[in-house]
């Protein structure tokens, strides 16, 4: 099934990724290529087969309630591009 | 004595000797990286700081407070964060993102008084198989120039093999230790998914990605592993299971043990010569005493699907946090806060990354879930049973870690599909989790062939232990690339 350049759009749009008109139609052949050769997968019939998530089918471990992070704010926003106040600036998001 | 091609026992025995000291083995190393930058296996070299840290371990030795790592040089993968050094993980988006703390396994090899020379090059984020997807240029075999070291560790295996340092660690999530371990020539162990700390470590796929040692023997990577390996709190997939003694495993004999021989992997694909080396090795093992068994890995051509939906959907998840807000690039004058998302990521990612994320995204998005990712994790299941049974009967699973040697660069760039192929042997133990090691047991046409052999969960020690044997009985782990020997006299 071939995606579509509309497809393209969405899921760059999703995947929060500037996509060009010229550079859609390459996504595309790209992405339908892959996607038929994924399809293979269908050669197998999965019913009642169990989705493994995690290789070792463990559990999340749990652990105690108690703050261990200290404040590294300084730290942390040094390298941020950039912050003002302790605070990350954006674009202004409501006029 | 060559420094260059001592072991890390003769390291380990000289810095405690006094032979020699860990300043004087740090600069010789700095040298060779030096004088051998057209590899560029290197992201960032750590010239100052290294000499220091070789003073400090010095001193320790003096003290006599040290370990058997005390003083020995390694370079880190550049996708493991070094408190107070740039991180790049061979991306745009990291270029100017210094790390705030220090990865696990940094942590564990500073404590250990290992002195860090460098950070290699890699694939971006790890998305690669030819180290040529790096923001900093490919990686040059040198074994060959015009050919790829193998990815996405490339750096780590080729700094080895070029004797530019003695230890290396990478990360493995399809095949990103082993494969460039085979074509380089030298030793590489993906250890069972949890034995090492992922903290740290930047993500790509989660439930794939583990760390692992580089070094020119097997026994050189039980020392690395050693250091590296154990439970950590920080990391919830981190398994709280007890170390062995990798080094007291290592002389024991393989006589009884049962060696399994996938015929899915010797079928087509597998390149002629390739398949006569491997045959070699197996004759090796009957000659020790294994019992050759053959088995069937009956998915095995699943795999690669399987793994290019599962690992893209778990790298669309975890690169959605470079959004240019909190660290890593941003683009100039964004003019509201979807631009700013849309332009920092697009400027920041390179083309196979944006390519995986956007897979990863269609593949996890509405009305295609069912169809992708649910049946890739079902797939992966019957993949891992396929494992199960066979570990029933045999302790080995042998064959080779790449289908052909190194091939030339650019040569796979234009077709993903291709490119995704070299792993064919790999991509199958990440979807189990099991442990597996890559063993340089052949030179074809200039080029090294590596064997893969893979243990069953936590069978590291029996890994390095049929490692170790075979290069007491073989000499293709220290051969060294041409023209990168140094004229034998004293160091």
């Amino acid at each position: 099934m071939p995606v579509s350049l509309e497809e393209i759009l969405k899921i760059s749009h999703l995947a929060r990724l500037h996509v060009d008109p010229e550079e859609a139609g390459q996504y595309a052949a790209d992405l339908s290529s892959i996607l038929a050769w994924v399809q293979q997968m269908n050669k197998v019939d999965t019913r009642g087969v169990d989705p493994m998530a995690h290789p070792l089918d463990a559990c999340q471990r749990l652990r105690e309630d108690k703050v261990t992070e200290s404040d590294q704010r300084e730290k942390f926003q040094a390298i941020a591009p950039r912050t003002e106040n302790g605070l990350y600036l954006v674009p202004k998001v409501i006029e | 004595m060559v420094m260059e091609e001592l072991s890390v026992q003769q390291l380990a025995d000289g810095l405690d000797s006094g032979q020699f000291s860990s300043v004087e083995l740090v600069r010789h190393f700095l040298h060779r990286m030096q004088a051998h930058r057209h590899l560029n296996a290197f992201i960032s070299e750590l010239h100052d700081r290294a000499v220091m840290q070789a003073g400090h371990a010095d001193r320790q030795i003096r003290e006599r407070k040290h370990g058997p790592l005390t003083g020995v040089p390694l370079a880190h993968k550049d996708i493991f964060c070094m408190s107070g050094e740039r991180t790049s993980c061979g991306s745009k988006m990291l270029d100017n993102f210094i790390a705030p703390y220090h990865a696990t396994v940094v942590q564990k090899l500073e404590q250990a008084g290992c002195v860090v020379l460098g950070k290699t090059n890699m694939d971006e984020f790890a998305m690669g198989s030819s180290s040529e997807n790096s923001y900093y240029g490919p990686v040059r075999n040198p074994w060959n120039a015009e050919c790829v070291p193998g990815g996405s560790s490339g750096g780590s295996a080729a700094a080895v093999a070029a004797r530019l340092v003695p230890l290396a660690t990478g990360t493995d999530t399809g095949g990103s230790i082993r494969q460039p371990a085979a074509f380089c020539g030298v030793t590489g162990l993906k250890p069972t998914y949890g034995r090492i700390s992922r903290y740290g470590m930047v993500a790509y796929a989660s439930s794939l990605d583990q760390a692992g040692p580089f070094g020119k023997s097997a026994q050189d990577c039980a020392y690395l592993l050693q250091a590296m390996a154990g439970f950590d709190e920080k990391d919830s997939t981190s398994v709280d299971a007890p170390v062995p003694a990798y080094l007291a495993e290592l002389n024991r004999p393989l006589q009884g043990k049962v060696v399994g021989i996938p015929d899915e992997y010797f079928s087509t694909g597998l390149g002629s010569e390739v398949r006569t080396i491997i045959a070699r090795a197996i004759d090796w093992a009957e000659e020790q005493g294994c019992i050759i068994k053959d088995i069937s890995l009956p998915n095995t051509e699943l795999a690669i699907p399987a793994y290019y939906v599962i690992a893209t959907a778990e790298c669309s998840s975890n690169l959605s946090r470079y959004d240019g807000v909190r660290f890593g690039h941003r683009c100039e004058d964004p003019k509201d806060l979807h631009d700013l998302y849309h332009r920092s990521r697009s400027e920041g990612f390179g083309t196979e990354v944006k390519r995986r994320i956007m897979i990863g995204t269609y593949a996890l998005s509405t009305g295609y879930y069912d169809a992708y990712y649910l049946k890739a994790q079902q797939v992966r299941r019957l993949i891992s049973a396929d494992f199960n049974a066979a570990f029933q009967d045999v302790d080995f699973i042998l064959g080779p870690t790449a289908p052909e040697t190194a091939f030339r660069i650019g040569e796979k760039t234009d077709d993903p599909v291709t490119m995704y192929l070299s792993d064919i042997y790999t991509i199958s133990i990440n979807l189990a989790g099991l442990p597996a090691i890559s063993i340089p047991c052949g030179i074809h046409e200039g080029l090294p062939v590596g064997m893969q052999l893979i243990g069953n969960y936590f069978a590291e020690d029996k890994l390095l232990n049929f490692a170790h044997q075979y290069q007491l009985a073989t000499d293709w782990h220290q051969q060294c690339p041409p023209g990168f020997q140094q004229k034998r006299q004293g160091c």
